[in-house]
């Protein structure tokens, strides 16, 4: 469905409508003193053809250096038929459209997506998707504390494995609203959760595991899934959409399985560009789809027996529930979405699988590679998908740098989020042998030599 | 015409009440509510035990176009939901003063009936949102 901008004449008939004589007249009610008429740090607007130039520039500076960096965003191998597809006129807009029902093609996709993305984390539905990995914590907090009516501590606690980012969002978009986020105990040995000293008692309306973990471990998300339901809370899981491909989905965690499954979604075809644009995907057991936030696009039959596809549910939704909406998030990433779609349907379970593999043996690979230099050990031991965290016999920044100086992006610091000079390494399938193997003489040589 | 029972008492939000016998309070929506509402696919009931204040949230009525609250015409203790609403939540609409019941209170201050509708101040009451 195409953009179609207002022209001069539908803004004057608009403002003829409503009697204002100009669009200024529409911000009256703003105080003179609040409005402001220009942005000191704001520069003059640019000619196409200025822009290109300056991006071009830009672009430039960031070199095309190798990445073994993922902490939560990963370099994966992107088909060029996903963004050729993505970006044909009928699906490139960030939009679901307002008039939803009259894009049958884009609510198929989205249809398509959710099914995919139900069957990659093993529970009942999923919405059209959310902004990012980030905020669907929040949302999924939110939706917890909903369902979870008997308790009313607003409380939820994260296994030690939750990406410190993820925590500082959802506390800053859930925290005005009364929930609390509290760690639970780590093993320091295997940096996973310490099951010897988890709090009873504590009434949490949910528990959050992420799988793999901030720093690559494997959690023992079926011991702590069935701890969290006798603890009478919910589980959500954080889970990298890749690593679904071939570990156990947040659906059969446990006895009863997980009620919420969140993450980024970025690895599923959607390249690594300074943050984003990404997109968070959720889904959830169907008895708690009515607290789920976001759009959900199911699939009808019209009056004429055809199948179709219509926006469901809506009822939850801020359009027609106001103020007691599950969410104001009305929206999703849609653009993100049907590139994430496209990709998955290329690759399917094998290329998946395959995608899961390889980025697994790389980083084996390049984690014994590594761990045979004098000074680098493995952080924590047990089992890793594909990052892994080494310690350091020494400070990590210098390194990092001197690596970066000859190209290398050689991961990411972990000192500051676990307080020891570890880093955090990670090599998806776009690394060849080659690479892995110029990457650890690299290291080699920075630990020997300092440069 | 909708249907108005005459032992019913009425509010402004198109609730109904009954006084039982043990002194609780059923409440549940009129017809004229339910048929406004069109067909009911989803409620959203209290827990049993929680206090609600007199015009306080005490339930929501989902239907296909639109959900609404159910406010509380009393204050009062929830002594009892209609279980049977998640599963069958048309029985709002097939029979709102019977199976279709939403709640039973136990009022807290007794029931002020002054502030409350006779079926014919409430048949009143809608004829004028008719107009």
């Amino acid at each position: 469905m195409p953009f179609i901008p207002h022209t001069e004449k539908d803004t004057r008939e608009m403002l003829q409508t409503i009697g204002a004589d100009s669009i200024a007249d529409l911000f009256d009610e703003i105080p003179a003193e609040l409005m402001i008429e220009h942005l000191p740090h704001v520069p003059e607007a640019l000619s196409e053809m200025e822009v290109s130039r300056l991006m071009r520039q830009r672009a430039k500076m960031d070199g095309s250096p190798m990445c073994f960096i993922g902490a939560g965003a990963y370099e994966h191998h992107i088909p060029t038929a996903v963004w050729d597809i993505a970006t044909r006129g009928e699906f490139y807009s960030a939009y679901t459209p307002y008039q939803a029902e009259a894009s049958q093609g884009t609510l198929q996709t989205i249809y398509e997506y959710q099914t995919m993305i139900t069957e990659l984390t093993g529970l009942d539905v999923s919405n059209a998707s959310l902004y990012d990995g980030a905020s669907a914590l929040a949302e999924a907090s939110l939706m917890t504390v909903r369902i979870n009516r008997r308790v009313k501590t607003g409380r939820i606690l994260l296994a030690p494995g939750v990406n410190p980012v993820y925590e500082q969002v959802a506390a800053a978009i859930a925290g005005a609203q009364g929930l609390t986020f509290e760690r639970l105990p780590q093993d320091a040995a295997s940096g996973n959760i310490d099951f010897e000293s988890l709090p009873d008692g504590r009434e949490p309306a949910a528990v959050v595991v992420q799988l793999p973990s901030f720093v690559g471990t494997l959690d023992d998300v079926d011991r702590l899934t069935d701890w969290a339901h006798a603890q009478g809370a919910l589980v959500i899981g954080v889970v990298n959409p890749t690593s679904l491909a071939i570990l156990r989905p947040p659906g059969q965690w446990g006895e009863e399985g997980a009620d919420i499954a969140i993450g980024e979604g970025q690895p599923l075809g959607v390249p690594m560009s300074s943050g984003g644009p990404y997109f968070g995907f959720m889904t959830c057991k169907q008895k708690h789809v009515r607290q789920m936030p976001g759009r959900i696009v199911g699939r009808t039959t019209d009056l004429d027996g055809n199948p179709g596809f219509a926006l469901t549910l809506q009822a939850r939704e801020q359009h027609i529930r106001r103020s007691k909406a599950t969410s104001n998030i009305c929206t999703n990433q849609g653009l993100m979405v049907t590139a994430a779609t496209i990709y998955m349907s290329l690759l399917g379970h094998e290329g998946l699988v395959s995608v899961a593999n390889t980025s697994h043996a790389n980083t084996a690979r390049l984690a014994d590679g590594l761990t045979a230099i004098d000074g680098v050990e493995r952080m924590y031991g047990g089992p890793f998908f594909h990052e892994v965290a080494l310690k350091l016999d020494r400070p990590v920044a210098p390194i990092l740098k001197a690596l970066a100086d000859r190209d290398i992006l050689g991961g990411f610091d972990l000192t500051p989020i676990i307080a020891a000079d570890a880093l955090l390494v990670c090599a998806t399938e776009t690394k060849t042998a080659a690479d892995i193997e110029s990457y650890v003489d690299a290291f080699a040589d920075v630990m020997a030599n300092g440069t | 015409m909708s249907d108005l029972p005459g032992d019913l008492l009425y509010t402004k939000d198109h609730e109904w009440l009954r006084r039982e016998e043990d002194g609780s309070v059923t409440i549940g929506i009129t017809d004229h509510a339910q048929s406004s509402l069109g067909d009911l696919v989803y409620v959203e009931l209290p827990e049993v035990g929680q206090d609600v204040d007199d015009g306080g949230e005490m339930a929501v009525v989902e239907s296909v176009k639109a959900a609404s609250d159910v406010y509380a015409p009393i204050a009062g203790n929830i002594a009892a939901i209609n279980e049977d609403l998640a599963d069958n939540p048309e029985a709002i609409n097939s029979d709102p003063y019977g199976d279709g019941w939403i709640v039973r209170l136990t009022p807290s201050d007794g029931v002020d009936e002054s502030a409350l509708m006779t079926p014919d101040d409430y048949q009143q009451f809608i004829d004028e949102l008719d107009d």
